[in-house]
């Protein structure tokens, strides 16, 4: 297993510098910030790259951190089952203002099938777009749901389908 | 030998009301349709087991509406399922009864500030008979429940109902 500082080196010398904005070694695993733009290179290298090989996606997970900060982020956490490597992307993302499209990150799922699902659900939940995702629907929620309920200023919808929908 | 064996002898007459019999044989039968969604599930299926034995009330459970008599609602609705237990609960064939179990059905239990995505009572969508409040009920409250169920059932009455006496009392005044 490479330790953090290792990992980083490697893939900085295959991509010929590095693509990230900056790294977080104390995260859990340790974390490259990336802008969206990035990500699909990034994930290249590590998946196809002799030595690193990370076979497998762990999770997504989406973070809002408000209108008032502005941004949101898209967290993946990839591991290498035959080397036993782990790392953390974050991608930074602008959030979106009403009547504005959705935040746009490109979707991972050329690389690991696992992704469809997950992405899905990041899609439902926060409205984050998933930009060459082959059937990005809702995953939990009905398809005819209003709003993404993890967002921080989310409210929900008076009534579902003549029911009320508050207590 | 059993009860009405001793009671009754064999080739005896019982005069009854046909509301008592008809009561009587329904209470007697009232086939629950397979119905979990959420962790009531499992005290719902222990009621079924040998040590609450529900079959002792003639409850044995079918796997279709179209043959069962009370729909336990065992568990979190989500509007999503909401749909379809509305949508259950019309192909059932009257007269059908629902039985709220648990406090999610009930009024939406833990989910009723946050739950954007829970139903607030499973009676926004169809009638409740019976409520059996916990988080899940234990098979007792659940069969304490049906009791309750089948007493309302054994009040009921087809020849004269009392609702409609007072409607046509109302149509023929005009």
């Amino acid at each position: 297993m490479m330790d953090f500082e290792a990992l980083t080196g490697k893939l900085a010398e295959h991509l010929g510098g590095p693509l990230w904005t900056e790294t977080d070694p104390s995260a859990t695993p340790g974390a490259l910030i990336i802008q969206p733009e990035n990500l699909l290179k990034i994930c290249e290298a590590l998946q196809k790259t002799e030595g690193l090989y990370f076979d497998l996606l762990s999770c997504i997970a989406g973070l809002d951190n408000g209108p008032e900060k502005g941004s949101m982020e898209v967290i993946y956490i990839l591991h290498s089952i035959p080397y036993g490597h782990k790392i953390m992307l974050k991608v930074m993302l602008t959030r979106n203002k009403d009547q504005e499209p959705l935040p746009v990150v490109p979707s991972v799922s050329g690389f690991w099938k696992t992704a469809l699902w997950h992405e899905r659900e990041v899609y439902d939940l926060f409205g984050i777009h998933f930009e060459g995702h082959p059937d990005l629907r809702r995953i939990l929620l009905p398809s005819d749901w209003e709003g993404h309920p993890l967002r921080k200023d989310y409210q929900h919808q008076e009534k579902y389908h003549g029911i009320k929908v508050a207590y | 030998m059993g009860l009405l064996d001793q009671k009754f002898n064999s080739g005896s007459i019982i005069i009854t009301r046909v509301d008592d019999l008809i009561n009587w044989a329904r209470l007697s039968s009232m086939f629950p349709m397979t119905f979990g969604l959420a962790c009531c599930a499992m005290e719902f299926m222990s009621a079924g087991t040998t040590v609450y034995d529900m079959d002792r009330f003639g409850m044995a459970p079918r796997a279709s509406p179209r043959q069962a008599d009370v729909m336990i609602v065992a568990g979190t609705v989500t509007f999503k399922m909401g749909d379809r237990v509305r949508r259950l609960y019309e192909q059932m064939a009257e007269p059908r009864y629902v039985v709220s179990m648990g406090s999610c059905s009930n009024c939406g239990g833990p989910y009723w500030a946050h739950g954007y995505h829970v139903v607030k009572g499973v009676d926004r969508i169809i009638p409740v008979d019976v409520y059996v409040p916990g988080c899940p009920p234990r098979p007792e409250a659940l069969i304490g429940g049906l009791l309750k169920l089948q007493e309302k059932i054994r009040n009921e009455t087809l020849m004269a109902p009392k609702a409609i006496e007072g409607w046509l009392a109302e149509s023929e005044k005009v």
